[in-house]
C-alpha cells in the first residue's frame, strides 16, 4: 500500500502532465510527445489511486480494467478515420454514464455512513471513499449532496446526448432536427422538475429522487440533441466534451479529489472554448445552436438567377493542367465518399508537376472540429499545405483553379452578399474570387442548412456531378 | 424611293456602299436600288452580281445622282458631287462634319439632307449602324497583318530542331475597337501582347482579350463614360508618366500598333523619335492614327518608311480599303440598318424622324438647316462609374484615442467581472465549508489554466484535442476505484461497471489520439 503523501504527489504530477499534454497540441511535432504526457499522467493517477490507502476489491477492479482496456484497444485500432466523430461521441457517453454511477454510489455510501454513525458501529467494510465521508462534518455532507446532484445531472445529460450524437453521426438516426411537440418547453419542464427533486433530495428525501433526477436528465439530453441538425454536430460534440469534463469535476468535489477537479476543469474549459470557436466560425451564438435549427430568417432570401453549368472530367483535367495554383476545399462530402486518398493522389501528382497546391479548410468543415485535417493527414497529405480559412482567404484572387469537394454552406457567397440569407454573416471561404471553380457534388441538392448556393450559378463555376471518389479517381490519370 | 450608290471618286478607295447582299435587304424595305457601273469592282462585286439581284446598273454618274432620292456613299462627297446634290435629296456617307464645315455649308445650300455615318451616337440600339466600329475592327485586324508582313519573324514562340524562336512582343496603344481587335488578332497569332489606354476601366477588356494591361498609377484617371466611351486629352503630368512608361517598353517590344485618337482633335503624339531610336532594328510600328497626323513622330501618312536604325514605320491610312470586300460587306450592312431605321413602315417611304435619337444625332443638315452639332442623346452611352469613397486614414491622435478608449472599456469589463466574481465567491464562502472552498480554488485555477492552454492549440489539431481530452476525462475512473472496496454489493457493482467503461474510454481515447497524430506529416 502506498501512503497518502505518495498519492498526493502523484496527483500533482498527473495534473501537471495533463496540462502539458493539452498545451503540447500547439503544433503537430510537439503533439506526438504531448500525448505521451497524457498517457503517463493517466497511468500515474490510476496507479497511485489503485494502490493508495483504503482501496480494495482488486478481484473486481483489475479484470474490469483489463477488459475495458482490451475493448478500447480494439475500438481504437479498428475504427476508420472517417468514423472518428462518432467514436469520440460514443466515448463521451461512457464518461457520462460513469459519472452517473459514481454519483449514485456517493449517495449510497453517504447513507451507509450516516446509518453507521447512528448505530455507532465501526467503519469496517467501508471503501476508501466511505472512510473519507466518515470524517466529514454535517455542513460538508450537505454540500456533498449538491455536488452529487450536479454530477448526476450533467453526467446523465452527457450520456444520452452523446448516444444521440453518436447515432446521428453514424447515420443510425436521421440527421434532421426532430422534437416532440412542445419543443424546448419540455426540456425546460424537465429541468424545473429536476430542480424540485434536487431540493426534495437536499431536504432528506430518499434515494429514489436521484434515480428520477437521472431519468429526467436522460430525457433532457436525448431530446436536446435530437433537436439539433447534423450540420451543428461539431458544436454539439465539443459541447458534450465540455459536459463530460464538468461532470468529472463535480464528481471530484464529491470525492474531495483535487486531481479529478483539475482534470475535469481542464476538459470542461477545453470543450467550452472549442464550442465557442465553432460557433464563431458559423457566426451563430451558442444558445442558438443548442436550441436547434436556424433562427427565423429575416425576409425572403434572394432568388438565384442563372443555371448550373456542368463539365466533364476531361474539362477539369485540362484546366488543372493549365493552372499554376490550385486550392482544394474539402467538406463533409469528401468524408462520405471516402475520397481523401484519391484527393491525396491528385495532390501528389499536381505537386510533382510543379503546381502550387493547397487546401483551404473551414473551421466547421466536416462533423468534428478539425475533421478534415485528420482525414487529409490519414491520406498522407502534408500538413504544411493545409491552410486555415483566414490563411488562405486572401489568396483566392491569385488562384487559377479551386476544386470544391463535397462542401456547400462553407463556400456559399450568400453568407456575405445576401443579408436575408439564413447564414448571412457567417465567414466563408471566398472561392468564387478564383479564376475558375469546379464543384464536385453528388447532385443538385442543397447543403445541410437547406439553402441554395449562388456559387453554383456563378459564371466561373462549373459543376462536376457524380461521386467524389470515382470522379477524382478518373481525373488523376488525366493529369500530366 | 430610289437608293443609289455611285462609284467612289477618292483615289485608292476600293470600298462601295452597296453590295448585292445589302441591296436585297434594302429592296425588302420597299426601295429600289441603283448602282453606278463598275462601282463594286474594286471590292469584288461585278455589275452582273448586282443585276442578278435586281439592282439597276446606271452607266452615267450624273444620271444616277439625278435619279436617286437617297445617295449612299463611303467617303464624304467631292466638290463635283456636292454640286450634283439637289433639293430634297438625302446623302448618307462618312462626312466628318467637324472637320468639313465648308463642305457642310455647301450641302446645306444645295438643300440636301446629309446623314453622317461617323456621327451615329454610341448607344446600344445604334450599334448595328456603328460604321466606325466596323471600320476600326477591320483596321485593327489589318494593322497586325500588315505588321506581320513587314516583320521578319514569327509571332509565336517556337522551339524547333533548327533553334528557338522567341515570341514577338506587341504593344498596342489605345484600346478602342481597333486596339482591341489588334490585341485579339496578335494574341491569336501567338504574340505576347501588352496594351495601354488612358481609360483605366478598359483594363478588364484588355485582359479579356488576352493582353497585359500596362497600368499607370495615377490619380484622377479619366472616366471614359463622360465622353461617351472615347478618350479625352490628358493632363501634362499624366502625359509625362505615360511617355516614361512607353520609353521603358520601347527597347523590349518588336511591334507597336498605335490607335490613339481623340474625337475632333489631331492625334496625340505618343511614340516619340527617341522611342523609335531605342527600338531594335527590324521592329515595326503601325500607326493607325496616320490620317489624323499620326501617334508616332516619324509617321508619314500613306507611306511606309524605314528609319536609320532599321525600324519600319507604316503610315497607311487605307487599311479598311485594303480589305475592301470585307469592309464593304460590313459598311453596306451598317447603311442598310440605317435605311431600315429611316423606313419604319417598310413601305419604301423615308420618314426622317428628327425625334429619334439615332437619326437626329447622325443628321448634320436637314430641311435647309445645319443640324450639327446634335444635342446630347437622351440615353447615356455608358453608365458613369461611381467614384469609390476613400476610406479615411485615422490620424495618429485618433488611433491613440481609439486604442485608449478600447483599453478603458476593456478594463471596465474586466474589473466589473472580477467584482461580480469576487462577490459571488464571498457569498459562497459564507455558506460553504472551508474544505469546499479549498477545492473550489483548485477548480477555478484549473479552469483558468485550461482556458490559457487551449487557445494555443492549432486549429488542425482540434480533433486530436477532443480525443485526448476525452481520454483524460476518463479520470472519473478514480471515483469508481475509490468506491469499489465498498461492502455494499450495489455500490460495488455500479463502481465495477464504471471502471469498465471508463477504462474503455481512457485506452481507446489515447490510442486513437496516437493513431491520428502519427498520420500528420510534413512535406
Amino acid at each position: 500500500m502506498l501512503g497518502q503523501e505518495f498519492v498526493s504527489a502523484a496527483a500533482i504530477a498527473a495534473s501537471v502532465l495533463f496540462i502539458l499534454s493539452l498545451g503540447g497540441l500547439s503544433n503537430q511535432e510537439k503533439a506526438k510527445r504531448a500525448v505521451w504526457y497524457g498517457i503517463v499522467g493517466m497511468a500515474l493517477a490510476v496507479g497511485a489511486t489503485m494502490f493508495g490507502p483504503g482501496v480494495g476489491g482488486y478481484g473486481w477492479m483489475i479484470p474490469m480494467m483489463l477488459i475495458g482496456a482490451a475493448v478500447g484497444t480494439v475500438l481504437a485500432r479498428k475504427v476508420d478515420m472517417t468514423e472518428m466523430p462518432q467514436l469520440v461521441a460514443a466515448l463521451h457517453s461512457f464518461v457520462g454514464l460513469a459519472a452517473v454511477f459514481v454519483g449514485w454510489n456517493a449517495d449510497l455510501e453517504r447513507r451507509r455512513v450516516l446509518a453507521a454513525r447512528l448505530a455507532e458501529s465501526g467503519t469496517e467494510g467501508f471503501s476508501a471513499f466511505a472512510a473519507t465521508l466518515a470524517s466529514k462534518t454535517p455542513a460538508e455532507l450537505t454540500f456533498l449532496q449538491i455536488e452529487v446532484v450536479l454530477g448526476v445531472f450533467i453526467g446523465a445529460v452527457t450520456f444520452t446526448g452523446s448516444v444521440i450524437a453518436f447515432g446521428k453521426l453514424a447515420g443510425k438516426i436521421d440527421g434532421k432536427p426532430r422534437q416532440f411537440p412542445g419543443g424546448h418547453w419540455l426540456n425546460a419542464g424537465a429541468a424545473i422538475l429536476s430542480l424540485v427533486l434536487a431540493i426534495a433530495y437536499l431536504n432528506g428525501a430518499g434515494f429514489w429522487t436521484l434515480l428520477v433526477l437521472a431519468l429526467l436528465a436522460f430525457f433532457v439530453g436525448w431530446h436536446l440533441i435530437m433537436g439539433i441538425g447534423g450540420a451543428d454536430m461539431p458544436v454539439v460534440v465539443s459541447m458534450l466534451n465540455s459536459y463530460s469534463g464538468w461532470a468529472a469535476a463535480a464528481i471530484g468535489f464529491t470525492l474531495s479529489n483535487d486531481l479529478l477537479i483539475v482534470t475535469g476543469a481542464l476538459v470542461g474549459s477545453s470543450g467550452a472554448i472549442l464550442s465557442y470557436i465553432m460557433c464563431k466560425a458559423m457566426n451563430r451564438n451558442f444558445v442558438n445552436v443548442i436550441l436547434g435549427g436556424f433562427g427565423g430568417t429575416q425576409g425572403e432570401a434572394a432568388e438565384i438567377e442563372g443555371e448550373q453549368v456542368s463539365i466533364d472530367i476531361a474539362g477539369v483535367a485540362s484546366a488543372l493542367n493549365d493552372a499554376d495554383s490550385v486550392v482544394i476545399v474539402p467538406g463533409y462530402g469528401m468524408a462520405v465518399a471516402q475520397a481523401q486518398n484519391a484527393v491525396s493522389e491528385l495532390t501528389r501528382k499536381l505537386r510533382s508537376s510543379g503546381k502550387n497546391v493547397r487546401f483551404g479548410i473551414h473551421p466547421v468543415a466536416g462533423r468534428l472540429p478539425g475533421h478534415m485535417n485528420v482525414l487529409l493527414a490519414e491520406a498522407k497529405v502534408p500538413y504544411d499545405i493545409v491552410m486555415e480559412m483566414d490563411e488562405i482567404n486572401d489568396d483566392f484572387t491569385e488562384t487559377d483553379v479551386v476544386i470544391v469537394i463535397g462542401s456547400n454552406d462553407i463556400v456559399n457567397p450568400a453568407a456575405q452578399e445576401d443579408p436575408a440569407s439564413p447564414i448571412a454573416g457567417m465567414p466563408v471561404l471566398r472561392v468564387w474570387e478564383a479564376k475558375q471553380v469546379f464543384v464536385c457534388k453528388r447532385g443538385q441538392g442543397t447543403g445541410y442548412s437547406g439553402i441554395e448556393n449562388p456559387l453554383f450559378f456563378k459564371e466561373n463555376t462549373r459543376m462536376l456531378f457524380g461521386d467524389a471518389r470515382s470522379s477524382i479517381d478518373t481525373l488523376v490519370p488525366m493529369i500530366d | 424611293m430610289k437608293i443609289g450608290a455611285p462609284k467612289e471618286r477618292a483615289p485608292g478607295e476600293a470600298r462601295v456602299a452597296l453590295t448585292p447582299e445589302s441591296a436585297q435587304q434594302i429592296q425588302k424595305l420597299g426601295h429600289e436600288c441603283l448602282i453606278e457601273t463598275g462601282a463594286g469592282v474594286a471590292a469584288g462585286f461585278a455589275d452582273e452580281a448586282y443585276r442578278q439581284v435586281g439592282v439597276s446598273v446606271v452607266e452615267d454618274t450624273k444620271a444616277l445622282w439625278d435619279q436617286a432620292d437617297t445617295v449612299i456613299k463611303v467617303r464624304e462627297p467631292t466638290d463635283e458631287e456636292v454640286d450634283r446634290l439637289h433639293d430634297g435629296q438625302t446623302l448618307i456617307a462618312f462626312f466628318w462634319p467637324a472637320q468639313n464645315e465648308a463642305l457642310l455649308e455647301r450641302c446645306r445650300a444645295q438643300g440636301a439632307t446629309v446623314i453622317a455615318m461617323d456621327m451615329v451616337p454610341r448607344i446600344s440600339r445604334a450599334q448595328k449602324m456603328d460604321a466606325l466600329s466596323s471600320t476600326a475592327n477591320i483596321a485593327g485586324y489589318r494593322a497586325v497583318i500588315e505588321a506581320g508582313n513587314q516583320f521578319g519573324r514569327f509571332f509565336t514562340g517556337q522551339v524547333t530542331a533548327a533553334g528557338k524562336v522567341p515570341p514577338a512582343k506587341v504593344l498596342v496603344v489605345g484600346a478602342g475597337v481597333a486596339g482591341l481587335s489588334a490585341i485579339g488578332t496578335a494574341t491569336s497569332l501567338g504574340a505576347v501582347v501588352r496594351a495601354f489606354d488612358v481609360r483605366p476601366e478598359v483594363a478588364e477588356q484588355i485582359e479579356s482579350m488576352g493582353a497585359e494591361f500596362l497600368f499607370l498609377d495615377f490619380e484622377d484617371s479619366q472616366d471614359g463614360a463622360e465622353s461617351g466611351g472615347y478618350a479625352a486629352p490628358s493632363s501634362p503630368e499624366f502625359r509625362e508618366k505615360q511617355l516614361a512608361c512607353f520609353r521603358e517598353q520601347a527597347p523590349d517590344v518588336d511591334i507597336v500598333i498605335t490607335t490613339a485618337l481623340i474625337p475632333g482633335k489631331p492625334a496625340p503624339k505618343l511614340w516619340l523619335e527617341d522611342m523609335v531610336e531605342a527600338m531594335k532594328p527590324g521592329s515595326v510600328i503601325v500607326d493607325l492614327a496616320a490620317e489624323k497626323g499620326g501617334n508616332c513622330d516619324l509617321t508619314v501618312p500613306d507611306e511606309r518608311i524605314v528609319t536609320d536604325n532599321g525600324v519600319i514605320v507604316v503610315g497607311y491610312t487605307d487599311f479598311p480599303s485594303r480589305m475592301a470586300t470585307q469592309s464593304s460587306l460590313l459598311y453596306a450592312t451598317n447603311i442598310r440598318h440605317m435605311l431600315s431605321d429611316l423606313t419604319p413602315e417598310k413601305d419604301g417611304v423615308i420618314d426622317h424622324n428628327m425625334d429619334d435619337d439615332v437619326i437626329r444625332g447622325a443628321t448634320v443638315t436637314h430641311a435647309g438647316d445645319i443640324t450639327f452639332p446634335p444635342p446630347p442623346p437622351k440615353v447615356k452611352a455608358i453608365g458613369a462609374s461611381k467614384p469609390k469613397p476613400k476610406e479615411k486614414e485615422p490620424t495618429p491622435e485618433e488611433k491613440k484615442a481609439a486604442e485608449h478608449a478600447a483599453f478603458v472599456s476593456q478594463t471596465k469589463t474586466q474589473v466589473g467581472m472580477l467584482a461580480v466574481g469576487g462577490a459571488l465567491m464571498w457569498l459562497l464562502g459564507q455558506v460553504a465549508p472551508p474544505s469546499f472552498m479549498q477545492h473550489f480554488i483548485v477548480f477555478v485555477l484549473a479552469c483558468f489554466v485550461g482556458y490559457q492552454v487551449i487557445w494555443n492549440v492549432s486549429h488542425s489539431l482540434h480533433t486530436p484535442l477532443m480525443a485526448v481530452t476525452n481520454a483524460i476525462s476518463g479520470i472519473v475512473i478514480l471515483g469508481a476505484v475509490l468506491q469499489l472496496g465498498s461492502g455494499n454489493w450495489l455500490v460495488g457493482l455500479l463502481a465495477g461497471i464504471s471502471v469498465l467503461i471508463a477504462s474503455i474510454n481512457i485506452v481507446g481515447g489515447f490510442l486513437v489520439t496516437r493513431r491520428m497524430l502519427a498520420m500528420f506529416q510534413k512535406s
